[in-house]
């Protein structure tokens, strides 16, 4: 009788996780193996394993420089999506009703249109004779145009503006839970609208700015549609050299362990990060 | 303050406060205007009515939040901090989070952080609504005792009737936005100035009708009153707890509809020419009526007010 009750929740949870298994499980698996592989020029795989693909990883200078500027454009979209989002969704929880939500769809709408149109329009801001660049001669600003396009600084711009929406989206979630009176009774306790802030409003949202970080960072660092439409080939980050290896040089194994390689290493950051922040802030997360 | 919900009190106390600008009039504190200071330079104490414990903070920290606002040295600030604790009998709660605390005690340390910064006035909006029946009770009773024990000024927000009477030494009745009557409770129980004020604070029979010649009718029925100086349309209004029952010299005769006991008295509707009327008979021996038996009423007529209804005074 307990045995038959007991087998239903995994009956009814099968189909679930026989789905995410031949989806996610399997294909994961299966990278991972390819990625011991090996492919000699011209030839055909070779399923001995090695681990010489991780090798060229860890030994050659132009893969260690991809994976460097692919972490340190996540950081710097993080930071900029942090001063942008937090900002903005405190604004957001402070707006009457009827302005918030047209701001709401101002900041989500971007999320409807795909992450490919959104960037292509960027490309035409950051153009050499994009608006940007006219608009700054035209004011006086430059005397001739600065590169944007296939720049590290057009890349961060182009995908903070992105992954911006995530971040607002998971600090307003966290400010919906913030008891309004607690800031009320700070100030009647003789703290500025400053203080407030920093002592009582943002160490209550620090779930939310650490899961909006912890979101940003990801996808930045997997981001492929921004970076190979605004850097292009120039500045290659991890997941178009991915692209490269497996379409253009055919060499799978390699783009395997590059795949490999790249989602352990935003694992153990957002699991470190994750750990930390929820160790320094223990009493918020409950 | 006292009144039903929506009747303006919070709003006055947070313009008190200064979280509300009033559209016009001054508050004045000792002696100054502080209508358009900030509420951080108004140093006046708060306890919200969700408390707004900081859930991030030890109950030290809330408590010494205010005094480290104001720049007090981390000794003596610990020191007022545990005076503060003790006087909340929460001396071995300072290192607590709030969520490990029960209603009650989070709504101690919401004191003991308004207490700690010695405001020249203390306010409190609807400081026991987010307790059960029982505990609103007992910390009823301690929040009269430390009011009394600390002799800080309190403002307090309540839409109970029995907090308002239990609590204040004056009571401020407002009614849709004004003022319906100041007073002590006790006065105000037993002198109230209108249909309003007697049955917010208690139950009251109340009934409306007008003088002529010297009697005050209502509808075709007379009834006998102490003042007959009054003209016009007028309140009659008598406690349940005045009137007794009586088989001769009756003012009244009816008919027993419901009773109901309420442990320490016995609850009457009485069906009258006027209409049903409350009776409350104290628990002392035990009931001599039912429910359907003819009963006949009198009460004191100096326990029966009449009052002008508004404009006819």
């Amino acid at each position: 009788m307990t045995r038959e009750r007991n087998s239903i929740p995994y009956w009814l949870s099968a189909p679930g996780a026989l789905t995410v298994l031949a989806l996610v499980a399997v294909p994961l698996v299966m990278t991972f193996t390819l990625s011991f592989y090996s492919q000699p020029p011209g030839g055909a795989i070779d399923s001995t394993l090695t681990l010489q693909n991780y090798g060229h990883i860890v030994g050659d200078d132009y893969y260690i420089e991809i994976f460097a500027r692919t972490f340190l454009m996540a950081a710097l979209v993080t930071g900029v999506c942090l001063l942008i989002g937090v900002p903005e969704a405190y604004v957001l929880t402070r707006l009457t009703a009827g302005w918030r939500a047209i701001s709401i769809v101002i900041v989500l709408g971007p999320l409807l249109v795909s992450v490919v149109v959104r960037t292509l329009g960027w490309a035409i801001l950051l153009g050499r004779d994009g608006v940007i660049n006219k608009a700054l001669m035209a004011v006086g600003l430059l005397n001739q145009p600065v590169q944007l396009m296939y720049s590290y600084t057009g890349l961060v711009i182009a995908l903070s503006h992105v992954l911006v929406p995530y971040m607002v989206l998971s600090v307003w979630a966290s400010l919906q839970k913030l008891d309004f009176a607690t800031e009320q009774a700070a100030e009647s306790l003789g703290a500025s609208s400053l203080t407030v802030l920093r002592r009582i409003v943002l160490p209550q949202v620090i779930p939310g700015v650490l899961s909006g970080c912890l979101i940003v960072f990801a996808l930045a660092a997997g981001a492929f549609a921004t970076p190979a439409i605004i850097a292009g080939r120039r500045l290659k980050v991890v997941s178009t050299t991915i692209y490269d290896e497996f379409l253009n040089y055919l060499n799978w194994p390699m783009g395997a362990a590059l795949a490999a390689t790249l989602m352990v290493i935003v694992l153990a950051i957002s699991l470190l990060a994750n750990r930390y922040i929820e160790r320094r802030y223990k009493q918020v997360f409950s | 303050m006292a009144g039903h919900s929506g009747c303006g009190k919070t709003t006055t106390l947070q313009m008190v406060a200064g979280l509300v600008q009033p559209t016009t009039g001054n508050i004045v504190l000792d002696g100054s205007e502080i209508t358009k200071l900030r509420p951080n330079r108004r140093g006046l104490g708060i306890v919200f009515q969700s408390y707004a414990l900081f859930p991030h903070m030890t109950v030290s920290q809330n408590v010494g939040f205010g005094l480290e606002m104001r720049r007090i040295p981390a000794a003596e600030r610990a020191k007022r901090v545990a005076e503060a604790l003790a006087l909340v009998h929460l001396e071995a709660f300072g290192g607590r989070y709030p969520r490990e605390l029960s209603g009650g005690q989070r709504q101690r340390v919401a004191l003991a952080r308004a207490i700690v910064i010695q405001p020249p006035v203390m306010l409190l909006d609807e400081p026991m609504g987010a307790l059960d029946a029982k505990l609103r009770e007992e910390m009823q009773i301690e929040l009269r005792a430390l009011q009394q024990r600390v002799g800080i000024t309190t403002i307090m927000v309540t839409h109970d009737q029995a907090e308002a009477m239990t609590l204040a030494d004056r009571v401020v009745l407002m009614n849709g936005g004004r003022i319906e009557q100041v007073g002590k409770p006790y006065e105000m129980y037993e002198q109230p100035n209108g249909r309003f004020s007697s049955t917010f604070l208690g139950r009251a029979n109340v009934f409306s009708g007008s003088f002529n010649e010297g009697t005050f009718l209502v509808g075709d029925v007379a009834l006998p009153t102490a003042a007959s100086t009054l003209n016009g349309k007028a309140d009659y209004i008598l406690r349940p707890e005045k009137i007794r029952f009586v088989d001769q010299n009756a003012i009244l005769k009816g008919r027993i509809a419901a009773r109901v006991f309420l442990g320490n008295h016995w609850l009457f509707q009485v069906e009258t020419p006027l209409g049903t009327m409350q009776v409350a008979r104290a628990n002392t021996a035990p009931p001599s009526v039912g429910e359907g038996d003819e009963v006949g009423l009198c009460w004191d007529l100096v326990n029966a007010r009449v009052v002008a209804t508004e404009g006819q005074a």
